[in-house]
């Protein structure tokens, strides 16, 4: 029971750092740089630029 | 009669049944996923590519944005996208979504929920290959994707900037064979302008996704064992995340079967958390005293397990 709580414990920590993470990026205006990268034809990714 | 119905009973939940029908279950899971995300088929038909807003959200496997198909943004390339923008230096928003994603499940998104497995693992069910289970150096090879994660993905975009103070997509641009599948390839064969502007970058990218492919005949998910930054990121997570395996100490007798149909040939009556893992289900179901098994593993649920000892 012991030894099952920590990796628990380890996940539940790194959901909820994760979710305020992207609570951050978010405010922070990351989502809107992924998006600006998303919609145009990426040329680096594609082998091109 | 009774007799031959409970004998068909018996032979329907033979481990080898049972493999070929959880097997199956994956692949379609894997298809409508892959279809799920890459649903934008005017893409494909004008050569565009969605501009829609699911772009904000990245899919949780290597799926290019740039695919004329794709609803949502690759973890890794936008993971670069923002490292290497003028304005940040850190990536808290793909930051957190994988360690949202990772903690969850660890690398069942590889296993279930990437389109470039499905890829790999539908070319590796091509017959008449002499199958291998690992190449010569092998660990080192695997230990290869975090060399891409480290620096390709997360180091070089960070630091090596122009004067403008933008850099490179250094995965993305040189290494990523599902860029040059999902997107590199359509739109060169089929865009405008995209031809004569491919020189030998994209020869370069060609080159490593076609090494992938026929790789992928021989061996099972090259890329995800010795490329993927993704797999590398997720396998992190294997050992804590709320979806693990557990291996029931009583009922295990270490016949070494799900060794043995493992693809990656995880021995995993003793690692069953293995960073390697992709989650394929296929030594849950080989298992023949149902020893292994997969689940969300919380404080409460009855498991008698070597997962949470596993050191490995």
């Amino acid at each position: 029971m012991k030894r099952r709580l920590i990796p628990f414990f380890i996940a539940a920590g790194l959901l909820l750092t994760g979710i305020a993470f992207i609570v951050i990026g978010v405010t922070r205006g990351e989502a809107l740089t992924v998006f600006q990268k998303a919609i145009r034809i990426c040329l680096e990714c594609i082998g091109i630029g | 009669m009774k007799e031959n119905s409970s004998s068909k009973q018996v032979k329907k939940d033979s481990p080898a049944s049972r493999l070929k029908r959880s097997q199956r279950i994956r692949l379609i899971i894997q298809a409508c996923f892959a279809a799920l995300t890459n649903g934008y088929l005017r893409g494909f038909v004008k050569h565009e590519i969605y501009q829609g807003v699911t772009k904000y959200i990245c899919v949780p496997g290597m799926n290019c944005y740039s695919c004329p198909g794709a609803l949502g943004a690759c973890p890794i390339g936008s993971l670069q996208a923002v490292l290497n923008s003028r304005d940040y230096k850190m990536a808290f928003y793909v930051i957190g979504f994988l360690m949202v994603v990772g903690s969850l499940g660890g690398r069942f998104v590889c296993g279930f929920l990437c389109p470039f497995g499905l890829i790999q693992d539908l070319i590796h069910k091509i017959p008449f290959f002499k199958k291998l289970k690992r190449l010569p150096g092998e660990k080192i090879l695997r230990s290869l994707r975090f060399v891409f994660l480290i620096v390709f993905v997360l180091i070089l975009p960070l630091a090596v900037k122009d004067l403008t103070g933008l850099g490179d997509p250094w995965f993305c641009k040189y290494v990523c064979p599902v860029g040059t599948l999902e997107g590199g390839i359509p739109l060169v064969l089929f865009g405008n302008g995209f031809r004569e502007a491919a020189g030998f970058l994209f020869s370069w990218k060609v080159g490593l996704l076609v090494l992938c492919l026929l790789l992928s005949l021989l061996l099972w998910r090259p890329f995800c064992r010795y490329l993927c930054p993704l797999g590398a990121v997720y396998g992190l997570f294997n050992k804590f995340a709320f979806f693990r395996y557990t291996v029931d100490e009583t009922k295990c007798t270490k016949c070494g079967a799900c060794e043995k149909v493992c693809g990656l040939g995880i021995p995993v009556y003793e690692k069953p958390n293995s960073i390697d893992c992709v989650r394929c289900g296929k030594c849950v179901n080989v298992c023949p005293t149902k020893a292994i098994r997969s689940g969300l593993v919380l404080p409460f649920t009855n498991r008698k397990s070597v997962s949470d000892t596993d050191q490995n």
